[in-house]
This record gives C-alpha cells, sequence and structure tokens, in this order.
C-alpha cells in the first residue's frame, strides 16, 4: 500500500510545487526564457530549490541497498551523451520555447486548463507515439536485417 | 525583473525537490514526467501502479489548489499552429532525449549525471534562442 501511496504523494507534492513556483503558467517560463526582454529570474530559483533538497537525497540513497518500499533502485538505463540525447534535447527546447509548456506543468494542467492547454497536451502526447512507434519500428527492422529471408524472430 | 518572484519559486521547487527525493528513497524511481507518461503503453504489468498514482497525484494538486486557495495564473498566449508543433515537438524531443526539465533538468543534475548536465545546457539554450527569435526578430 505504501508502495502506491509514496508515488501519489510525490505527484501531489510535484503538482503543489509547480502552482505555487508559478511553473504551472507557460507566460512565467517564457518570461525566463526571454533574457533579452523583462527578464524573469524565478525558474532558476525553481531549481536552486529543487536541488536544495534532491541532491543530498541522491547522496544518502548511495548508502541505501535498496529504496524504502522496492526490491532495487532503478537508475535511467542510457549513460552516454549521443546524438539522440542532444538532437532530442534541441528539438524539445524548440517545442518549450514556442509555448512555454515542458511536460510537467502541461500534464498538472489536464485539470484546470482551457481547451488550448488541452490542444498542447494532445500534441505532445501524439509526439510521444510518434517517438514510441518509430522506435518500435527501428528494433524490428535491426534483426530482420540479420535475419533477410527468414521468419522474423518473435 | 518586475515579475520576479523569489520566495514563491523558492518554496516552489523547495517542493519539487520533496516529491523528487521521495519517489527516488521510497521507490527507486526518477521523477521524470516525460519518462513517466511515454513508458506507460510499454510498461510491464508490475511497472505501472507506481506511474498512475504519480499522475493523478500530479493532476489532482492544482485541481485541490484551484478549488480551496485561489486559481492559479495561466497565460497561454501562443497561437493555435504554435501550440500543435510545440506539443509534437515537446512530446517527441523528450522521448528521444530520454527527458525534459524534470528528470535532466532537476533529477539529472542533482545527481550530477553529465548526460543529463548536457541536455540541460542544449534545451536551455534552445529554449533561450527561440524565444528571442518569436519575441524580438520575428515579433518585435
Amino acid at each position: 500500500m505504501v508502495r502506491h501511496l509514496a508515488p501519489l504523494a510525490s505527484g501531489l507534492l510535484f503538482g503543489l510545487g509547480l502552482v505555487i513556483s508559478g511553473m504551472i503558467n507557460p507566460g512565467k517560463v517564457l518570461g525566463f526564457l526571454d533574457i533579452a526582454g523583462d527578464w524573469d529570474p524565478s525558474l532558476a530559483l525553481v531549481m536552486v530549490g529543487a536541488l536544495i533538497v534532491a541532491a543530498p537525497a541522491y547522496l544518502l540513497a548511495k548508502r541505501m541497498h535498496k529504496p524504502l518500499c522496492s526490491s532495487a533502485f532503478a537508475p535511467p538505463a542510457r549513460s552516454s551523451i549521443d546524438r539522440q540525447l542532444i538532437g532530442g534535447a534541441l528539438l524539445f527546447g524548440v517545442g518549450w520555447g514556442l509555448v512555454g509548456y515542458c511536460p510537467g506543468p502541461a500534464l498538472a494542467s489536464l485539470g484546470i486548463g482551457s481547451g488550448r492547454t488541452l490542444l498542447f497536451i494532445a500534441a505532445m502526447l501524439a509526439g510521444m507515439a510518434a517517438f514510441t512507434i518509430r522506435d518500435r519500428l527501428n528494433r524490428d527492422r535491426a534483426p530482420s536485417a540479420l535475419h533477410r529471408g527468414t521468419a522474423r524472430q518473435p | 525583473m518586475a515579475n520576479f518572484t523569489p520566495i514563491s519559486a523558492f518554496l516552489g521547487g523547495v517542493l519539487i525537490g520533496l516529491a523528487t527525493a521521495l519517489l527516488w528513497l521510497a521507490n527507486g524511481r526518477i521523477a521524470g514526467i516525460s519518462g513517466i507518461v511515454g513508458n506507460l503503453p510499454s510498461a510491464r504489468p508490475g511497472d505501472v501502479t507506481w506511474r498512475i498514482a504519480f499522475l493523478v497525484g500530479l493532476i489532482a494538486a492544482p485541481i485541490a489548489y484551484t478549488s480551496w486557495i485561489a486559481e492559479p495564473a495561466i497565460r497561454l498566449d501562443a497561437s493555435i499552429p504554435a501550440i500543435i508543433a510545440g506539443g509534437l515537438l515537446v512530446g517527441y524531443g523528450t522521448r528521444l532525449g530520454g527527458g525534459c526539465t524534470s528528470g535532466h533538468a532537476v533529477c539529472g543534475v542533482a545527481r550530477l549525471s553529465p548526460r543529463s548536465l548536457a541536455a540541460t545546457s542544449v534545451f536551455m539554450a534552445t529554449g533561450f534562442i527561440t524565444v528571442f527569435v518569436t519575441r524580438h526578430v520575428i515579433g518585435g
């Protein structure tokens, strides 16, 4: 039960943090990205506040054999700085700068946003789905090239 | 810097940091929104519930805040075509790059991951450039 309560509490804290910090507001995020205009450094302070708490927690976790409510820590699978990472970050930054939404604030606004917010969420989920489909096609293609003319492996 | 709100920004950031710390210490999971959502369709059966629980909390908190405390300001000025293009780019880009502002800029930077530091530098840079172009080159 606690195993599911912790993620729920984490989501609630995250959503509340986005509202209180003002990061749920695309206008405020664009104010941070607009260095040449009336610059609003708030987003940098949000990161400082988050890092002050998160960094010691990650250090503490290094002294634990496993998380409190699950069998193992699940660190990110990829560790290299490759073309996908840079290309993906590049595309994300352009989309972020066009609208002022990144995935967290957009989804957190699902219940309180306007139709335009819902349109952004729908487009974002479509973009995520497009990546998943492309990724699966690429994975299917790789073994089929090795086994050309033979039955496709399941 | 007329719109700078340092105290609420810092406090909100601390809450986001607590959320991140809780999910890692309790469940061993990275609080990266694009990964939590993007991997939902392909997640194994035992890997689904925590994602849904987190998203329920993420969506419920602003609803509760709006009903009980105040309606947060949401200013979305982008045109409909920009919203569609921006959404597609954010969705595709965060999955390709393996993370977004939460996964790379908060969790990854807190872990001092070189990969996340690189990603954060790149999307911050293209975010700055995009706003400069749309507001001061085209819009100005």
